[in-house]
């Protein structure tokens, strides 16, 4: 498969994990020695480290996940992510970086369908076994604003 | 007296410390009282880090309470701040939240503004060929935008809209200086990152949540579900003399931990959850002592954080009855090695709008707020520890709380019941 559909795949099979679970499955989309960080358009321009989220491996990724499941208090919510075509920007046998933009919106408890987040996701990716899995991803968020809280992983 | 402050006397708020009646945080009239009394009384507020502002021509847009305000830092070295408004029709004079500049030109009109904040041009003053222009009368110097009372802490740059504010050593008081100085003395911060929540509640209810220690261990459940306890922690509260800041800290104590009885007990592996990767909590001594958490606040909006090796600071700013921006500012220090950046960033996780142990602030004061919806009869109780607001060494108590509420009953000018 070219760069462009393992890309597409694995894109498709990451917010599948956080929209409609099971939610555990998210980080099997990354390396084992994976970055993940959310941060700001702001931010990221500004050259500024840190992030609302920020994970040198997979296991914080995890950690993540089941400190979600089973220490922290918040309403129920859902999100629905809407994810751009990927643009590959360099690629290879082994992988390939892409930029993708996103937007979710979020459902909280009972109310409406509140826009919640938009912006790009800046990747680095590998391919293993025919799969993309990703070796880094910056989500960058075009508002330096989060409403209330952020939970579930962008 | 000000007009704010005659209608605010025509209300009544109990003579006990410990009760705290829900329309204070409902109510609109109570909000631009507010505006008046509070952020532009005799009240410091936080506006930058002078970090921020490194090379003359930088600036920070920020506000106090809804007021905007432009810090600067001029050519000749000093720090400004003055009213970010165009003295001509009101525009705003700069946008950028952090931005640099020689000068300030507003959009609307070009008049424009030294980096003190002086009116130095006046688009088309004399007219053209002889005709329209300013009158005789103006006069470029009567109209500058008003220049701000400023004070620098340890780095930290707080302002006042008034002039009858008093000195910032006497605001503090000794107790709150010395625990400022023990994160940010000598030491020069470098911005890490900075995020904005916003809250959907009224932003006393975050303050109030800031100075309670009692919720901590309950609300967040993050340390006690991984078995990240250490439950032979020593610390207390302090209270500022007037009760409007405040500090609630805790300490390890490093005898219990070194013990054999500690090791015995397994204290930290008691838990039925692990964390995959323990490295988020494992910490250094901040700045060379036994103490790992120190939550400041400084009267009406302003948090200074150490959670562990996560330094922030946090500007609480109201944008409406129920709606409040909360600023974050994680911090690092010039002298930080990689690995102590390292720790700073993966501890970040504990804090800010996904923080493990402070997203649930983010929601719980909409929480109260939604709660109180038909209640505004009715009050809040904050007896937990007394009805002193006053230092303790337990931390399961709300005598912060009671404190923040004694300096504001007071500066909103409302006539207190008189005891039954």
């Amino acid at each position: 498969m070219d760069a462009f559909t393992l890309i597409s795949r694995a894109q498709g099979s990451y917010v599948r994990s956080i929209d409609d679970g099971p939610i555990e499955d998210w980080p099997e989309h990354f390396a084992d020695d994976a970055f993940y960080k959310v941060t700001t358009a702001d931010n990221h321009r500004r050259g500024l480290p840190a992030g609302v989220i920020w994970a040198n491996n997979k296991a914080m990724l995890k950690d993540r996940i089941s400190a979600l499941k089973e220490a922290n208090i918040y309403e129920p919510h859902s999100y629905r992510h809407l994810l751009g075509q990927p643009a590959i920007l360099e690629e290879s046998e082994d992988g390939a970086t892409s930029e993708t933009s996103f937007l979710v919106v979020r459902i909280t408890g009972n109310g409406p369908t509140d826009v919640f987040a938009s912006g790009r996701y800046l990747d680095e990716h590998v391919f293993v076994d025919g799969t993309a899995l990703l070796k880094r991803r910056v989500v960058v968020c075009d508002s330096t604003r989060t409403d209330t809280l952020l939970v579930l992983p962008l | 007296m000000s007009e704010a402050t005659t209608t605010m006397a025509a209300r009544e708020w109990p003579q006990a410390l410990s009760k705290v009646p829900y329309w204070v945080f409902q109510d609109a009239e109570v909000y631009r009282a507010e505006q008046q009394n509070i952020f532009h009384g005799p009240f410091w507020s936080y506006l930058c880090l002078e970090a921020e502002l490194g090379e003359p021509g930088d600036y920070c847009a920020t506000f106090i309470g809804e007021q905007p305000v432009l810090v600067t830092r001029d050519f000749d070295g000093e720090i400004y701040a003055f009213e970010n408004r165009c003295a001509h029709r009101g525009s705003l004079i700069a946008m950028d939240h952090y931005g640099h500049a020689k000068d300030f030109t507003c959009v609307y009109h070009a008049w424009t503004y030294n980096l003190q904040g002086d009116l130095t041009g006046v688009a088309f003053e004399e007219g053209i060929n002889g005709k329209g222009g300013m009158g005789s009368d103006f006069c470029k110097r009567a109209h500058s935008p008003r220049r701000l009372r400023l004070a620098n802490v340890h780095g930290l740059i707080f302002g006042s809209l008034d002039n009858d504010v008093p000195d910032i050593e006497d605001y503090l008081g000794q107790e709150i200086l010395d625990r400022i100085e023990r994160v940010l003395g000598g030491r020069k911060p470098v911005v890490l990152g900075r995020f904005t929540q916003n809250l959907p509640n009224n932003w006393k209810l975050y303050i109030e949540n800031v100075k309670d220690s009692y919720h901590a261990s309950i609300l967040h459940l993050f340390f006690t579900t991984f078995g990240l306890n250490k439950l032979n922690q020593k610390g207390g509260i302090v209270v500022s003399e007037s009760g409007a800041h405040h500090v609630s800290w805790s300490a390890i104590n490093r005898e219990a931990e070194s013990g054999e009885h500690y090791k015995d007990q397994k204290i930290r592996s008691d838990s039925e959850y692990q964390l995959e990767d323990p490295s988020l909590v494992d910490s250094f001594s901040e700045v060379g002592d036994d103490i790992t958490l120190q939550i400041l606040s400084v009267y009406p909006g302003f948090v200074l954080q150490q959670i562990q090796n996560s330094i922030a600071v946090r500007q609480v700013l109201p944008t409406g009855v129920d709606t409040t921006d909360l600023h974050w500012t994680y911090l690092g220090f010039e002298e930080d090695t990689e690995e102590q950046q390292l720790v700073r960033m993966k501890q970040s996780n504990l804090v800010g709008p996904a923080g493990y142990v402070s997203m649930e602030d983010g929601a719980i004061g909409g929480f109260v707020q939604r709660g109180i919806a038909g209640a505004s009869g009715e009050f809040a109780t904050v007896q937990m520890g007394g009805q002193e607001a006053v230092s303790s060494e337990s931390r399961v108590t709300e005598a912060s709380i009671r404190g923040f509420w004694k300096v504001y009953r007071e500066a909103m000018g409302f006539s207190i019941e008189e005891s039954k």
